[in-house]
């Protein structure tokens, strides 16, 4: 199949999810105890406000027309108004994005490097001891919760030792521009970019040491040894490309929930970005902002998950794109 | 790791059903002075309401477990249910199935229980649903594999030319051997829908009614400066059980199936 059409494929594929989640939304809108019109337009307006409300959401038509109107409304990028922020929420998620991306990539970054890290020395220099402790110390990371971590960081290395700020993305008192400006919210981006990467490095350490050891055992790996080649040269040469596969795989499936998932940590440390956002349209029922988040974030999940069956298709010629 | 992981979990228990002995009264009750160090009769301190601290964290005890064994069993049940139906009918039921699975998966799952809570109000019962209705679709995938490569192979064959349909093998053969697998996926199940529960409280929106780990961790937060002892407590609890999950888990998916390389 050429890529083309499989893109193609992939991409029809993406449009029966997307239409469950505009419904799912639009369900729950509907469901919801109350009238529609005050999650759609906020609270404390006047009757004449809310009339007004009725008719400007099509609130006044049958329920049948409603859904058609909300789901062509999506459908051209028109995912309507928050109030909360009083602005287009196309414009609200424009301005937050920046933010969570640049968070979201460090701590990807970050999880990958010291997950893959992790595997190659356990793999490199076996050792029973090293293996336990590696073992245990990646399932407490796993297991502990990130806005727990999140304030232990924040109790010892901002305000006990005083290295690094509380939160926020840049310094509020200070007026900084080019290479200063870099380094303050290199700064702030530390602490959240350890916590929101501590969980999903554990996850990449278990993943690539397991398909670092089953590489090893494969018909290829093990002809490249009798050949002669040593077990470190095995691991890095032969067996490391076999794990980027699993890499990719996993990094496919988790990028969005970690660059979209990132809310409570962007609350805990005050980053501005997405998730807190979006965290805060769900506390304060700004139901316009939430679900067109809800059909961003599951569009990109789908479209990420494409992307890394594209890559592992690339990286191993025995996986064929189907 | 396994036992481990059960110790954690037995410990967990008999602080649970104990809470009433070991921290009597109401933890919600002012018990002293706010924000005081551990120490004295307060060993683990007090929070920013006086309240006593090690109480909030017995009691808590019993919402964690509570949580992780409820939403756990449901998205167990829904996972065998869609993943046995899946493998069962094949064909077109399958097709729907699964993509139904991707659906869920695909949905931004905190945010979404976010939503749902706020939106139908913050009762405990609706708290473990949501978390339980959006938990299963991995273990579907596991169970659906898992018993379409038993339903293919030799045994299977044997059970039907004995007479028996495809629903008895799957309910009497496959699901048997498949326990490991899925008192794995269970336990995974009930330390992720813990977590779920306290990011929950966190945002202030648990069942005000009910003490959780969360809680107290979401009242620490503006406090963290000055009284370490309300975050450090709550936090290493909700650790050690979601923990002594994953180990349990980990004890499960080592054992493998029964059934050999399937």
């Amino acid at each position: 199949m050429t890529l083309a059409g499989w893109a193609v494929r992939r991409l029809l594929l993406a449009l029966p999810v997307v239409l469950a989640i505009t419904t799912l939304t639009f369900a729950l809108i509907h469901l919801a105890p109350g009238d529609p019109v005050y999650l759609l337009a906020g609270d404390g307006g006047s009757p004449a406000y809310y009339a007004d409300m009725r008719v400007k959401f099509g609130l006044d038509r049958p329920i049948g027309e409603q859904f058609l109107r909300y789901a062509a409304a999506a459908a051209t990028g028109d995912f309507g108004y928050s109030f909360t922020y009083q602005s287009p929420v196309t414009r609200v998620i424009a301005q937050h994005a920046p933010a969570s991306i640049l968070l979201g990539f460090a701590a990807l970054i970050l999880s990958i490097a010291g997950g893959v890290a992790l595997a190659f020395v356990v793999t490199l220099w076996p050792s029973r001891v090293l293996e336990t402790s590696i073992r245990v110390v990646s399932a407490a990371m796993y297991s502990a919760p990130v806005f727990w971590t999140g304030q232990i960081l924040i109790i010892v290395v901002a305000v006990k030792l005083g290295f690094l700020p509380v939160g926020g993305m840049t310094t509020a008192r200070e007026t900084l521009a080019g290479a200063g400006l870099g380094l303050d919210v290199l700064k702030h981006l530390i602490l959240p970019a350890v916590t929101l990467a501590l969980p999903f490095m554990a996850v990449v350490a278990r993943v690539t040491r397991a398909s670092l050891r089953d590489a090893v055992r494969e018909p290829f790996v093990q002809a490249a040894k009798a050949r002669g080649l040593s077990h470190r040269q095995v691991v890095i040469r032969q067996a490391a490309p076999h794990a980027a596969v699993a890499l990719t795989t996993l990094v496919g499936q988790h990028a969005p929930q970690i660059v979209a998932g990132a809310a409570i940590t962007e609350y805990l440390f005050a980053w501005p970005g997405i998730g807190a956002v979006i965290l805060h349209a769900s506390l304060h029922r700004d139901y316009p902002l939430v679900t067109s988040s809800f059909l961003i974030i599951s569009t990109a999940v789908v479209c990420s998950n494409a992307l890394s069956d594209a890559v592992c298709a690339w990286l191993d010629p025995r996986i064929r794109l189907s | 790791m396994k036992n481990l992981g059960a110790a954690i979990l037995i410990l967990l228990v008999i602080v649970a059903a104990g809470a009433p002995w070991l921290a009597p009264g109401d933890p919600f009750a002012m018990a002293a002075q706010p924000l005081m160090s551990p120490g004295g009769g307060h060993v683990f301190g007090t929070d920013d309401l006086g309240r006593d601290v090690f109480a909030g964290v017995v009691h808590g005890a019993r919402t964690s477990l509570y949580v992780g064994a409820a939403a756990a069993a449901l998205a167990g049940a829904l996972g065998l249910l869609v993943g046995g139906l899946a493998a069962l009918r094949g064909g077109l039921v399958d097709q729907v199935l699964m993509r139904g699975t991707d659906f869920v998966q695909a949905l931004p799952r905190f945010l979404l229980i976010v939503t749902i809570v706020s939106l139908f109000g913050h009762r405990f019962g609706l708290i473990v649903l949501a978390i339980g209705a959006t938990e299963w679709p991995m273990t579907a995938r596991l169970f659906r594999a898992y018993a379409m490569s038993a339903l293919e192979r030799e045994f299977s064959f044997a059970a039907r030319a004995a007479g028996a349909g495809d629903l008895r093998i799957l309910v009497r053969h496959i699901l048997p051997l498949s326990l490991s697998v899925m008192a794995a996926q269970i336990s995974y199940h009930a330390g992720g829908a813990i977590l779920v529960e306290a990011g929950l409280s966190l945002l202030g929106l648990g069942d005000p009614a009910v003490m959780s780990w969360g809680t107290l961790l979401g009242g620490a937060q503006r406090f963290v400066r000055d009284a370490w002892w309300t975050s450090l407590f709550p936090g290493v609890a909700i650790t050690m059980t979601v923990l002594g999950c994953n180990l349990l888990a980990e004890g499960f998916a080592a054992e493998r199936s029964h059934m050999g390389d399937a």
